[in-house]
């Protein structure tokens, strides 16, 4: 029974089509990557899938409903003037978390110092990449949904960041993963999906929508 | 027809019911982030109380009134800064959590959406309060005045007053998150529709600051409006929120 | 979607309502102007007020039909709603811009003051400025939810227009309050007749103006609806 099922979801901006009679389903526990090159809907449908934008036509349905989702896109969606501590302290309050030690694990899982008292505006890049992720996650959601947690890593980050999701999947979660870097999915997706156009140009087993849509 | 899509047709089943995150809870913790957002932005907070403290300089000089004349204009004059100030204040609020979206974030979680505008205007209020007290001690040396007697109906005042401006304030900044200018488009629509609470509170300074007449219908005036506007503003914000 | 065939019967329609518009307004003119006599203390200035009353009466009636609209667009989403508050808007403010016009062309000669701070015509200035501020928002949405935006600041602007009402009446009140209506004692019924006319006229010509922007509105919604068609089908590729 596939977790999540969407059904000729369309999204247009203006007169710009950036979702096209998109169908897909996704089953629980599984690790999906998602292709495709700028501007051909990744973004979006994850957008649509967290709830933030409304599909223009179609229907997107959770079964079971209501699942917790976790959403990490290009803006951290941090405050730049607090502390990683004070930043999941803040969104973890607004879940209703409010076990310190919960925040520290989840920062320190993706390899960061929670006692760190350094604003986030002074991460790097890649640190403030992180400590998204670990907001991302730290309510522990059913479904993560990822738009290029990869990028700004160094290559040792990205290794450790993919092996996290890999143990995140093996516990039953749920990942849509939107890179450019499909190397680092290589061995840990279950399924692909490569999008064209606003429309779901191939999918397969593992990495392979990537080369399939080459062909 | 598209006349109805993607607001009928979808079936939403997105945002999870189970999160145990209270309206009182939520507000408390996003009042506590921003107040503690403020006070780590110093620099915004020095600009802001600059800013303010020109305004009374300028009026000053821009208006050269006898102590008579002053106790008359002063209620008008001081209001019009704080409006001024407070526009300032908003747009500085919000800009922060348009730089990383993290609107976005609140969204997701599923928190309640008037927890944030509460928290939001509340701490828009303590911050505008703040700076209102810092800046009403200079319009009296500046220009003056004598409060002799009437001041904790003055406070009232403030109290009512800086409310009312606040509120719709924050409510209308929020809106203006969806347009292009978006710092120019707060003042646009905030500035009209305040009016009535403006005529309201500049009735009632003047009125204890002359002592010529009671400032009991302008605190009434505005006690009723920042109740019918809080309401009017908490049934909407979530709409507007989730506009996009 | 309207075949041709209903399209020009509705065009027939729109024609034949012109010319009864038309007709209207110049025999409303022709009242006012000519029939109704002259007023005892003002003069012939006094004729602006058959087009300041009507245009007020116009203006508000549209700017109610706007909150009607907005509502009713808030509660079904359906963009019919929200092409009528378009159009209740903008021709609201034109009729709006008319009474803020004559206002001080009236005053000025009558009482030798610009303007005057009397509740009504204060209150038509406030209008406006909330029903600007309404255009200018539609204008700078960047979001496809212009129309729920727009309609939330309509809530606001009536909510306010009732505070605003009061506000003037009771902050307002050292200023002097000439009686923006006929001077002296009873209205000459012929003055009273050429009023009327002019309603008459002015509501249709009012809702003629309404009808006419929201089925632009409406075809602009079409158009908009058919690119957005052919987007999806890949059409426009």
């Amino acid at each position: 029974m596939p977790l999540l099922t969407l059904e000729n979801v369309s999204k247009l901006f203006g007169r710009f089509a950036a979702l096209r009679n998109f169908s897909v389903t996704a089953d629980p526990g599984r690790l999906y990557g998602v292709f495709g090159e700028n501007g051909a809907g990744k973004s979006t449908l994850l957008r649509i899938i967290a709830g933030l934008a409304r599909p223009t036509a179609g229907t997107l349905r959770f079964s079971p409903a209501g699942p917790r989702l976790g959403y990490m896109a290009h803006a951290s969606m941090l405050y730049d003037e607090l502390s990683a501590m004070e930043n999941l302290r803040y969104f973890a309050s607004l879940c209703g978390i409010r076990d310190k030690r919960r925040l520290e694990g989840a920062i320190a899982s993706v390899g960061l110092d929670p006692s760190l008292e350094r604003r986030v505006g002074d991460y790097s890049q890649g640190m403030r990449q992180r400590l998204a992720l670990a907001r991302a996650v730290l309510h522990d959601p059913e479904l993560l949904l990822l738009d290029e947690p990869f990028s700004n890593l160094d290559p040792d980050s990205a290794a450790a960041i993919s092996k996290l999701m890999s143990g995140w999947r093996d516990a039953g979660k749920t990942l849509l993963v939107v890179t450019h870097q499909a190397a680092h999915l290589q061995t840990i997706a279950d399924h692909s999906w490569l999008l064209r156009g606003g429309e779901l140009a191939a999918q397969g087993t593992g990495i392979s929508a990537l080369s399939a849509g080459a062909a | 027809m598209m006349e109805h899509a993607g607001e009928k047709t979808v079936a939403m089943q997105l945002r999870p019911a189970s999160s145990s995150a209270s309206l009182v809870r939520t507000t408390i913790s996003t009042l506590g982030k921003d107040l503690r957002l403020e006070w780590r932005s110093k620099d915004a907070l020095n600009a802001m109380l600059f800013f303010a403290l020109l305004v009374v300089v300028i009026f000053s000089f821009a208006f050269e009134p006898t102590a008579e004349e002053a106790r008359r204009i002063t209620g008008g004059l001081v209001w019009v800064a704080f409006l001024f100030s407070s526009t300032m204040a908003l747009n500085q609020s919000w800009a922060r959590e348009l730089r990383h979206q993290s609107l976005d974030a609140f969204r997701i979680s599923g928190a309640p959406a008037d927890a944030l505008f509460l928290g939001k205007a509340i701490g828009n209020f303590i911050f505008v309060a703040l700076l209102e007290a810092i800046v009403a001690p200079l319009f009296v040396v500046f220009f003056n005045l004598t409060i002799a007697q009437g001041a904790g109906a003055l406070l009232w005042v403030f109290v009512l007053g800086t409310w009312a401006l606040v509120v719709n304030g924050a409510f209308f900044a929020a809106l203006s998150l969806r347009t292009r200018s978006r710092e120019l488009m707060l003042p646009l629509l905030l500035f009209p529709i305040s009016i009535p609470a403006l005529l309201a509170m500049v009735s009632a300074t003047s009125a204890i600051l002359t002592g010529e007449d009671s400032p009991t219908l302008g605190l009434q005036f505005l006690a009723v409006y920042d109740i019918v506007f809080t309401t009017v503003c908490l049934s909407l914000f979530e709409t507007v929120l989730h506009a996009e | 979607m309207s075949s041709g065939l209903a399209f020009s019967r509705m065009n027939n329609k729109l024609v034949f309502f012109s010319a009864l518009v038309l007709m209207l307004l110049v025999y409303g003119f022709r009242q006012a102007i000519f029939i109704a006599p002259t007023e005892l203390t003002m003069g012939n200035i006094q004729r602006i007020f058959y087009y300041h009353v009507p245009s007020a009466f116009v203006a508000f009636t549209c700017f109610f039909a706007n909150l009607i609209a907005s509502l009713w667009y808030l509660k079904s989403r359906r963009l019919s709603a929200d092409a009528w508050a378009l159009a209740t808007a903008e021709v609201g403010v034109i009729f709006c811009t008319i009474v803020l016009v004559t206002g001080p062309l009236w005053a000025r000669p009558v009482w030798g003051i610009w303007w005057t701070w009397d509740a009504r015509l204060t209150s038509t200035l406030l209008l406006w400025l909330i029903y600007v501020s309404y255009l200018l928002l539609r204008r700078f949405s960047t979001s496809g939810q212009t129309p729920v935006l727009a309609a939330v600041l309509a809530i606001f602007g009536s909510v306010d227009v009732v505070f605003v009402y009061m506000s003037i009446r009771w902050f307002r009140t050292q200023h002097p309050q000439p009686v923006m209506g006929p001077g002296g004692g009873g209205l000459d019924p012929r003055m009273g007749y050429a009023l009327l006319a002019n309603f008459i006229a002015f509501a249709a010509y009012g809702a003629l103006l309404v009808t006419l922007r929201r089925n632009l509105e409406l075809r602009r919604q079409r158009i908009e609806e058919r690119h957005a068609m052919g987007a999806l089908a890949g059409a426009s590729r």
